[in-house]
């Protein structure tokens, strides 16, 4: 019954060739469109639905796997965890004893100068559902999204650093971006002499780079960088990377600095979402700008 | 209603619209298996194959049109810009619609052989766009194409077997 169809003659419709340059023009225009502006997030909200759905299903296999090792977790292992940890704590204790002191200190000494108090930061526990399967980028995604009051451009962290941002937001689940991920960067200063530098990720597993840095620029094997907040987005004083290599060669302008990054990026199922940060005062406009936004030919760009 | 089908294609005749869509989820669910590290790397694109596959097999049945929705999916599932996948998935389309007869002439062998460039165009679309868009190419992704092409013969004889059981059960 099927064959008849495929022995048509007449009304078969556009000839492929017509067809391919259709969809081709079709995709070219979308691309154009979802890169340039937002209009299709909403489209693509609604599409994610069944896809997620599918997605989960296909997690499911390795996520069983985890669970049942979790579940035949032996009894030694759970005490050795468990003393372990609470070592930890008993270090940890006594640490925070000590950070609580100096945090009253410099309250106090910060207020006697004026300078704006550093707050502390409310957060939110999220878990990893998924890792991008794109060779291109270094992705993964979180268990919450709108609905628990995410917002695109918060930080994700793990306990011992900065893992990554969130760039895009969906109602249950929220795409993060590593800072390993080639198109990614953070502020950082060095903890040590506060020197200021930009970190970007280079796409790699485990490597982010100092682009930009003078080749005499005081950096050593071993230093750690933390996020210096110029920017607004992180919040100062995050652990961020520490510097494995530095390769000075007086015949390029920029040394080559390697580092790794502190946080588990590509280990751990839970992560946590900074919120709340507070907002710096906007920058004021340069001349250009005010010059570009008077001028009647140069329409004015939102971002 | 086979006999007036060439021998050639004489089973062909028993794939109804739920078993291509099947295979389709199928390919679909296991290029989102949780792949990471050098697994990504040199993971073959199963929805490009089965696509490919149905497009050279079912050229009246499957073509451009769908190609391109199962890329819009996948466009959403990679979180990549809408078009990227599509755009890749039309042109393979169309290289398998094109080439139908000729692909289906040859045995396994060559069949992979023909395959392949196919397979290589669309990654190399995808990459291209990746590239305008970003400035850097990933240079390993091209190696997945090769294990996609080597997967040809057995998804083929798979699909052509599974696709004979469902032939004779129809008949009685």
């Amino acid at each position: 019954m099927e064959h008849t169809r495929s022995f048509r003659f007449f009304n078969r419709g556009p000839s492929e060739a017509a067809r391919l340059v259709f969809f081709a023009l079709l995709s070219l225009l979308l691309l154009f469109v979802d890169a340039r502006f937002k209009y299709l997030e909403y489209a693509r909200n609604i599409l994610f639905v069944p896809v997620n759905a599918l997605q989960s299903l296909a997690t499911l296999p390795s996520k069983l796997w985890h669970e049942a090792g979790e579940y035949l977790i032996t009894q030694t292992r759970l005490v050795q965890d468990n003393e372990q940890l609470r070592l930890n704590n008993t270090e940890q204790a006594a640490q925070l004893q000590q950070l609580q002191v100096l945090q009253a200190e410099v309250g106090h000494l910060r207020s006697l100068l004026a300078i704006q108090q550093r707050a502390e930061y409310p957060m939110q526990l999220a878990e990893i559902i998924f890792v991008e399967r794109d060779i291109f980028k270094r992705k993964l995604f979180l268990n919450k999204g709108s609905s628990a009051n995410v917002l695109a451009g918060q930080i994700v962290i793990d306990e011992t650093g900065v893992v990554g941002q969130i760039t895009r937001v969906y109602p249950w689940v929220s795409e993060v971006t590593l800072i390993t991920d080639k198109d990614h960067t953070v502020p950082v200063q060095v903890l040590r002499n506060g020197l200021r530098a930009i970190a970007f990720g280079s796409g790699g597993a485990g490597e982010i780079t100092l682009r930009y840095t003078p080749v005499n620029a005081e950096i050593e094997v071993g230093d750690v960088l933390v996020t210096s907040g110029l920017d607004g987005t992180y919040p100062p004083g995050l652990p961020v990377a520490r510097v494995t290599q530095v390769e000075r060669n007086p015949a390029y302008p920029f040394a080559r600095i390697a580092c790794t990054p502190l946080a588990g990026v590509d280990k751990n199922r839970q992560l946590l979402i900074l919120t709340g940060l507070p907002k710096l005062p906007t920058r004021p406009e340069t001349e250009v700008e005010k010059v570009v936004r008077k001028s009647p030919k140069f329409p004015h760009k939102t971002p | 209603m086979s006999e007036s089908a060439p021998r050639s294609q004489e089973f062909l005749s028993a794939s109804s619209g739920s078993f291509i869509v099947g295979s389709m989820l199928i390919a679909l669910l296991l290029n989102w298996l949780p792949w990471q590290g050098w697994g990504l790397a040199l993971r073959p694109d199963f929805v490009a194959l089965i696509l490919l596959y149905w497009c050279t097999h079912k050229p009246y049945r499957v073509g451009i049109g769908i190609a391109w929705m199962v890329g819009i999916l996948a466009d959403v599932a990679d979180a990549s810009l809408f078009g990227q996948h599509a755009l890749a998935y039309s042109v393979l389309a169309f290289g398998g619609v094109v080439l139908h007869r000729r692909v289906q002439m040859f045995d396994l062998r060559q069949q992979t052989l023909q395959v392949f460039p196919l397979l290589l165009l669309s990654q190399a679309i995808y990459a291209t766009v990746h590239w305008q868009l970003s400035g850097h190419m990933v240079w390993e992704y091209f190696i997945s194409s090769i294990f996609s092409a080597a997967l040809w013969a057995p998804l083929t004889i798979m699909l052509q077997s599974l696709r004979r059981l469902r032939n004779h059960s129809d008949q009685l």
